[in-house]
């Protein structure tokens, strides 16, 4: 009889199936944290409308209206200075493509005088436009918020300006991604997303599978040093990471014409260095999770952070200070920055310098904890 | 300390996880080239002891040596020259036949590895099948595999835990006719096992139960040792019988024998009087020697008792 069911049958299945959601820990902080924590990173960490965007600003001349034109953009909240630029005597184009500044305002000699006198002086606005979501609304507000400063300043003698629509030639320099194509942003970072998922999972995975099959005693049983096994393990998913970048590379480049303006060399050395952190992590992971599911559980724990915190989806200067603190922790954050300078910033090994340097240290961290970690015995 | 006449050489080994003691006071001197079986009930430390021999627990108290190597600080050195095999078949279901032969080779780094795999797969009689998965394999074949895996690199000690368990008779035969051999070349084994028949092929065997070590010795001398006397008895009604000889303190165990009563004690006289006065009309009180099992569950039975008394 198909309709013969049984309340006590569907109860006993009930009750074993939370006496055991109960023992697996893991799986039941999943379903608690994992809401909590988008909770979070969604609500409060994530922007799409950054404000407070560091701008080097280069005043060849001092007078009320320049001053008026800078804290006009301070006003505005979508700009703040980076101090030191001129002091520091780094041009522009640097801070740029180090990712130090989003915007670079430049205003010449002369200006005032030539405004004055009617004659539509220029002023620069140079943008990082790597990411237009990043940067297309400072954009955007540029010349309201010039015009609204002139407006200002126009008084009294200088009415008669006020007739003039456009006092200023407000030039704006979209560098690195002119045309605004999200692709350019995102296909690079992709190559980022798709090694930290799979570099992580795949090493955990193939260290808790020993656990969970039985046959991390006979591993343990040979004599095979920790250092041995690890670098043995490692190795082929290294190797598994360069033929994903290779084509990740390939289609970004065949496909979506994204602009490989840098050194290979030094994407390489990027992606080599970030290959062997996830790695490093991926085992580290092992050492935590008893089972392949728990580890999985681990990756994703540390993959949709990666994926919030990194700059991949949201523009980073948009998050509050602690986001941005977190996301510096994220190895994905640096490798995002590499791999966008390179392609699209034509940056060099010493503009990437400190992101390298970074990944190195998470790399060294994470490497001796998997080493202390590291089970020699069944303990 | 190499040239030991002794393979382990152990004394007050004992591991605890947690507060939980699982083995205490284990003191092992096994000369070489002899077989020895380690027996007792399950959960009374055999697979904790053999780990620990091997290296892969850390022993929480006791020191000592295997082939010559401290156990608590060289334990590489002792997995370089020790074979273990697990209860539970170990090696890579995922690979093949061969393919597992050929990572324990390289992992202990022996020469001309192909050849040597060659000629074991000959002998075993897998070389038709060598490309199948591992995991096709029969308990039997596993059994076969895993032994000759852990003999490639000519250890000299093997720890065995359960290696027949499961097995068919046939396939056990030959494992042992395979230890003969082994051990006729010098090999020293220790061997876990439930089986009696099994036991009695050891030059000596040790009893564990409850993590400690409570007898030691060949058959005749454990059986001795615990004073055990045994009566077969034959007729009508044994199932009355045997619910009452339960409950008597001069009687060890009761167990059906075909379709006689074997019926063990220690106090000989106190038994025989007892058997006599509960046995009724037709039923046969027979002399039975006594056998290693009867031995066993004595010890068995003398170690709970202890372990009620200490509580």
């Amino acid at each position: 009889m198909a309709w013969d069911l049984s309340t006590a049958r569907i109860s006993g299945i009930f009750q074993k199936e939370f006496i055991q959601m109960r023992r697996d820990k893991l799986t039941f902080a999943m379903m608690l944290v994992i809401p909590v924590m988008q909770l979070i990173l969604f609500g409060f960490a994530i922007n799409t409308d950054p404000k407070s965007l560091p701008t080097a600003v280069y005043l060849q001349e001092h007078t009320p209206i320049t001053r008026s034109i800078v804290s006009g953009m301070l006003q505005s909240g979508y700009f703040e200075i980076h101090q030191g630029a001129e002091q520091a005597n780094l041009s522009s184009e640097q801070l740029l493509r180090q990712g130090k500044v989003a915007f670079a305002l430049t205003i010449p000699a002369g200006f005032t005088r030539r405004l004055l006198h009617g004659d539509k002086p220029q002023l620069l606005l140079e943008a990082d436009a790597s990411d237009p979501a990043a940067s297309s609304h400072a954009v955007a507000q540029f010349s309201v918020i010039v015009e609204r400063a002139l407006r200002h300043e126009f008084r009294g003698a200088l009415s008669y300006l006020q007739a003039k629509p456009d006092a200023v030639d407000v030039h704006v320099l979209r560098n690195y991604n002119p045309e605004g194509i999200t692709q350019y942003n995102i296909v690079p970072g992709l190559l980022g997303v798709i090694l930290t998922m799979t570099s992580v999972m795949i090493t955990a995975i193939a260290m808790t599978r020993e656990l969970e099959r039985g046959t991390m005693e006979n591993l343990l049983a040979l004599p095979a040093r920790p250092v041995e096994v690890m670098v043995g393990k490692i190795l082929p998913y290294s190797l598994i990471g360069i033929v994903q970048t290779c084509v990740v590379l390939g289609a970004a480049m065949g496909i979506f014409q994204v602009p490989f303006t840098g050194a290979l060399v030094t994407l390489a050395a990027g992606v080599a260095l970030f290959i062997l952190a996830n790695l490093a992590l991926g085992f580290t992971f092992s050492t935590i999770a008893k089972t392949q599911m728990e580890a999985m559980q681990l990756t994703f724990f540390f993959f949709l952070p990666s994926i919030l915190l990194s700059g991949f989806m949201f523009p980073f200067r948009g998050m509050p200070e602690w986001a941005q603190w977190l996301g510096e922790v994220l190895p994905l954050t640096h490798f995002l920055r590499i791999v966008r300078g390179v392609m699209l910033k034509g940056s060099q090994l010493a503009d990437v310098y400190p992101e390298l340097a970074a990944i190195v240290a998470f790399m060294a961290i994470m490497g001796v904890v998997a080493m202390l970690r590291y089970r020699r015995t069944l303990d | 300390m190499s040239d030991s006449v002794f393979a382990i050489d152990v004394t007050g080994l004992g591991k605890d996880f947690g507060d939980k003691t699982v083995v205490d006071g284990v003191d092992l001197r096994l000369p070489k080239g002899q077989v020895w079986g380690f027996l007792g009930p399950n959960g009374s430390g055999k697979t904790t002891t053999i780990r620990m021999l091997c290296g892969l627990l850390q022993p929480t108290r006791g020191q000592g040596r295997c082939l010559g190597f401290d156990v608590l600080s060289q334990s590489r050195e002792i997995k370089l020259r020790t074979g273990y095999m697990t209860q539970k078949f170990s090696f890579w279901d995922d690979l093949t036949i061969r393919e597992n032969l050929q990572f324990v080779a390289r992992l202990h780094g022996l020469k001309s590895i192909p050849s040597l795999v060659d000629t074991i797969l000959e002998k075993l009689g897998l070389a038709h099948r060598q490309h199948q998965l591992a995991a096709s394999l029969s308990g039997g074949w596993k059994q076969r595999l895993a032994l000759a895996a852990v003999t490639m690199a000519k250890p000299q000690l093997l720890l065995l835990d359960e290696p027949t368990a499961g097995v068919d008779p046939q396939a056990r035969r030959d494992f042992w006719d395979e230890i003969q051999q082994l051990t006729s070349d010098g090999m020293t084994v220790l061997l876990s096992t439930h089986y009696m028949d099994e036991a009695e092929r050891c030059d000596q065997i040790v009893y564990l139960a409850n993590g400690h070590l409570l007898a030691r010795g060949s058959v005749e001398d454990i059986i001795r040792h615990t004073g055990i006397y045994t009566y077969h008895i034959q007729g009508r009604d044994l199932r009355m019988l045997a619910q009452q000889l339960r409950l008597q303190p001069e009687v060890a165990n009761v167990s059906y024998f075909g379709s006689a009563l074997h019926v063990s004690g220690t106090d000989q006289p106190a038994l025989l009087q007892r058997l006599q006065g509960l046995c009724a009309q037709g039923q046969r009180i027979i002399d039975a020697p006594p056998e290693l099992e009867d031995a066993f569950i004595a010890l068995m039975q003398q170690a709970g008792k202890d372990q009620r008394e200490y509580n």
